[in-house]
Order: structure tokens, then sequence, then C-alpha cells
């Protein structure tokens, strides 16, 4: 009986050596990046005296800012989000068709599918933004532009997998009746990703409406142009109030992005 | 008689929905006003994609002769992604704990809550310009803004998956007597630490991706470059630009791939 003895291990000793390695690595990497890394100490010993000192110039916030600027200005980021995201969907959704398998099952046109995917989510909101200034001049067109770009990644990814779980039961039925790949489409897939569907752009319009506040930054329109402009020129306290409103929307979105997620959902 | 009645009256089973059509109305109106709103006519669209072919044109042969440049920033934001991503883990782990609602008292949860969601409220551009104002120009701006980030996404992630663990571990090693630490070395964490490398490894992507964006607001790495470069209209360099961004993130999924399955 030498069950009673047998030392239990919870991994294996390959496991062990290749976890060791990975934490070996990442303090290596650590160590040598915070040591040629260039951090001025004198800049971090000041820290917390200049932090304090951008909050008392914050401090009396500019209330009577808002409506002069940035009322408008935040209506225009909450369009660019919103637009942005309607448009992606005309990317993103035949980007998702091609990119399931039980739709198309060429690998090609998943290959296609997945470049267009990939590269659109490698690129920074914020690149696209410049992309999109240096093409149609500064403006909504460019902010709206580079939120739309920067979601088909998003979108067209999570749309695919969703089709690609559906029930074929459903699917089958219809093809047995004789109808038309559109009509196999909208009757047979589309009722079935609904709740997915709505639940992925709702996410992403979340998402959206925190980045359209700082497009304007490069010049892309919204509420970025105005906190732009007021930190060039030092205007602290009206820099508090747009940080202000950007905050509110952002949890104004949250709470509406839940409320309509339970309806539905 | 059981079975079919053939004088029942049978709905048409693809019923036309009046309300998901007005809504679908409402939503083309939106677009269209908006596109009015805009201006957005033909005539500006030709022109930008008059202006488009003229930038790619510009791009094609991607310039890789300022390639020190181009190397001191990749490997400033490689390092601000690395010290951010190990401080922000570090951080988070604790944070983490402290917030799961079934570890700690509520007089510490709370607090530990409201923090990491005002972390997550802000975007990470917005973080970068006011750490630049505090801290000057440079990589620790960079550094101290994605640990801001970091600290949001992965403690808020793991709290939740610490407050959805089973019990019954926690109640058995209690049983032996062991304290706090023992409780949550061995068996809160066996039963979390896989998913916490699984949001780490994500993070330390989405911190990649953002330590080559944070440089144009003046907080280091590659992004300053970029910023730069587009504004002198060096688009040829701007595509060297974007070329290694692209492959520096490629590289660093298939890092993460590697290291998720080490430890899955």
């Amino acid at each position: 009986m030498n069950t009673i003895d047998h030392h239990w291990e919870r991994f294996t000793l390959k496991q062990k050596l290749s976890r060791y390695a990975v934490y070996l690595v990442l303090v290596v990497a650590f160590f040598q990046s915070i040591q040629s890394v260039e951090v001025i100490p004198e800049f971090l010993l000041d820290a917390p005296e200049q932090m304090a000192d951008m909050f008392s110039r914050m401090w009396p916030i500019d209330f009577a800012y808002y409506p002069v600027a940035v009322h408008d200005a935040m209506i225009e980021t909450l369009n660019i989000a919103t637009l942005g995201t309607l448009i992606t969907l005309i990317f993103a959704i035949p980007l998702a068709l091609m990119n399931a398998s039980n739709i198309i099952s060429s690998a090609w046109s998943h290959w296609i599918a997945r470049f267009f995917l990939v590269s659109s989510r490698s690129v920074n909101s914020l690149v696209w933004a410049l992309l999109f200034v240096s093409i149609f001049g500064p403006g909504v067109i460019a902010g709206v532009l580079a939120i739309a770009f920067r979601s088909i990644g998003f979108v067209g990814k999570l749309l695919g997998e969703a089709i690609e779980e559906v029930n074929m039961g459903s699917i089958e039925a219809l093809k047995a009746t004789g109808a038309s790949w559109m009509s196999i489409l909208i009757k047979g897939y589309w009722p079935q990703i609904l709740p997915a569907f709505f639940s992925i752009v709702l996410f992403r319009w979340d998402i959206n409406v925190r980045e359209s506040a700082v497009l304007g930054l490069v010049g892309a329109g919204g509420i970025g142009v105005v906190l732009d402009d007021s930190m060039n020129l030092f205007q602290w306290d009206r820099v508090a109030i747009s940080l202000l409103a950007i905050f509110a929307i952002v949890i104004l979105a949250e709470i509406v992005v839940v409320a309509i997620r339970k309806r539905l959902i | 008689m059981a079975g079919i009645n053939p004088n029942q009256h049978r709905g048409n089973p693809f019923k036309h929905n009046w309300l998901a059509s007005a809504i679908w109305l409402i939503v083309v109106c939106y677009v269209v006003y908006m596109f009015n709103a805009m201006d957005l006519s033909w005539g500006r669209i030709n022109e930008g994609l008059g202006h488009a072919g003229n930038l790619l044109g510009r791009m094609v042969p991607p310039n890789f002769s300022r390639w020190s440049l181009l190397l001191s920033g990749l490997i400033e934001s490689l390092e601000i992604a690395i010290i951010a991503s190990i401080c922000g883990i570090f951080i988070s782990l604790f944070m983490g704990l402290f917030a799961a609602r079934n570890m700690m008292p509520n007089w510490i949860s709370t607090p530990v809550r409201t923090l990491i969601a005002l972390c997550r409220t802000f975007h990470p551009v917005i973080i970068a310009i006011l750490f630049v104002k505090s801290v000057g120009f440079g990589a620790l701006a960079g550094i101290l803004t994605l640990i801001v980030a970091s600290i949001g996404f992965i403690a808020k992630l793991f709290a939740e998956a610490i407050e959805e663990i089973s019990l019954k571990q926690v109640e058995a090693i209690r049983a032996t007597g062991a304290g706090f630490t023992s409780i949550i070395l061995f068996s809160v964490m066996p039963q979390v630490f896989a998913r916490f490398i699984g949001f780490s490894t994500y993070q330390l992507d989405s911190n990649l991706r953002n330590s080559t964006m944070v440089g144009i607001v003046g907080a280091g790495g590659l992004g300053g470059t970029l910023f730069s470069a587009f504004q002198r209209f060096d688009y040829d360099f701007v595509a060297a630009i974007l070329i290694v961004i692209i492959a520096l993130i490629m590289f660093g999924e298939f890092l993460s791939n590697i290291v998720r399955s080490i430890f899955r």
C-alpha cells in the first residue's frame, strides 16, 4: 500500500518550470525597463505639489461656461458616437457574415474578413482620427469616420461569433421549404442573433461615447476641441467643467445602456 | 374529435413587427438628418477621396531611413507598457481582493470599488493629460496613466471573479484553523488565478496598444513620434510607424497567447 505515501502535486515539473520562466522573464523585463527608462526623479518628487496646484486652479469650476460652449460640444460628441456606431454596421455586418463559417465556408473569405477586422482594431481611434483629419479636414466628419472605422473590428468579430453560435435547426427547416438565401438570413438567422446584436451595438456605443470625448484633441470635433482650447489657454476652471461634463455623460450612457439591455434581453 | 381543426385561424408565423419598423425608420431619419447637419455633399466626399488617394500615394514606399528615431520611440513604448502592466497587475491583485464583497466588510469594499470605478470612467488620454501637467512630459506620465487604466480594468474583473467563487473550499480551509492569509492563498487564489492571468494578459495587450497612443498628448513613446510626423506631413514616415505599431501589437498578441496556454 503505497498510495497513502503518494505525494500529491498540483502541477507537473514542466508546468512549474514554464510558469517560473514566465515570472523570471517578467522580473528581468521590469528591472531592465526601470533602469533604462528616462524618468526625471525631480519631476516625480515635484508631482504632488504640481497636482495640488492644478486642482487649486481648477477649483471654482466655471459653470457659466457650460451654456456658452460645452453644451453644444457635448451634443456633438453624442452625435459622433451614435452616428459612428450606426455607420460601423454598414461595414461590420458584411464582414461578420464573411467571417462566420456557417454562412460562407470558404477560407478565402475568412482571411479577407479577418484582415480587415484585425487592421481596424490594431489602429487606435486617435490615429484613425489623425488620418481622417488629414483627408477631410478638421471637423465632425473626421470624428464620425474615426469612430466608425475603429468599431468595425470589435462589432464584426463579436457579431461573427454570435452568428456561428446559432441553432441550425430552424435554418435547416427554412432551407427545406426552399426559402431563398435572403429569407434564410432574415427569418432564420436574424431572430436568433437579435439579443446578441443589440447588446454588442449598445456595448460599443458606450465605449464610443468615451472615445469620442477625446477625438477633439486631434481636431476631430466634439468636447475634445473645447478641452484642448481651454488647456492651451491654461483656463483650468474651464477644463474642469469640460471634464465634469464628460464624467456626467459617461455615467449617463452607462445607465441608459443598462436600462435598455434589461428591457431587451 | 381530437386532432387538427382545419377551421382554426392561424396567424402568419412571420408577423410584421410594426414597432421594430418604426424604430428603424427613426434611425434612418436620424442618419439622414445628421448627414445634412454635417453638410456632407458628394462634392466634399469626392474631394476627400482625392485627398485620400493623394495621402495613400505619399505613404506608399514607407520610409524607414530614420530607423533610430523609430527604434528609440518603440523601446520607450515597450518600457512604458511593461512597467505599467507589472505595477498595475500587482496593485490590482490587492485592490481586487479588497473590493470583493464576499471577502471584505462593506466599509472597506465600498470605497475601494468607488476608486476602481473612478479609474475606469475617463479615457486614458484624458488621464494622460492630467499626468503630463503634474509630472511633466515624458515616459513617467505614460506609465502612471497606464497604471490607472490597468487598475480600472483588472481590479474590477478580478473582484467580480472572486465574488463568484465557491465558498465550500474556503469553509474547508477555515475548518483546519488557517489564518486569513492562508485562506486567501490556498482557497481563494487557486480558484481565480487562471482568470486573473487571463485579464492580466489582455491588459498587457491593451497597454501595449495604448502606450503607442499616449505620446500624442506628450506622455512618451511612439505616439509622440507619430503625431509630429503627421504634423510635418511626413506621410511615408507615418506609414513606417504604423507598420511598426501593428507588428508590435501582433507580436504582443502572440506572446500573450503563449502565456495564457502556460497558465491554463
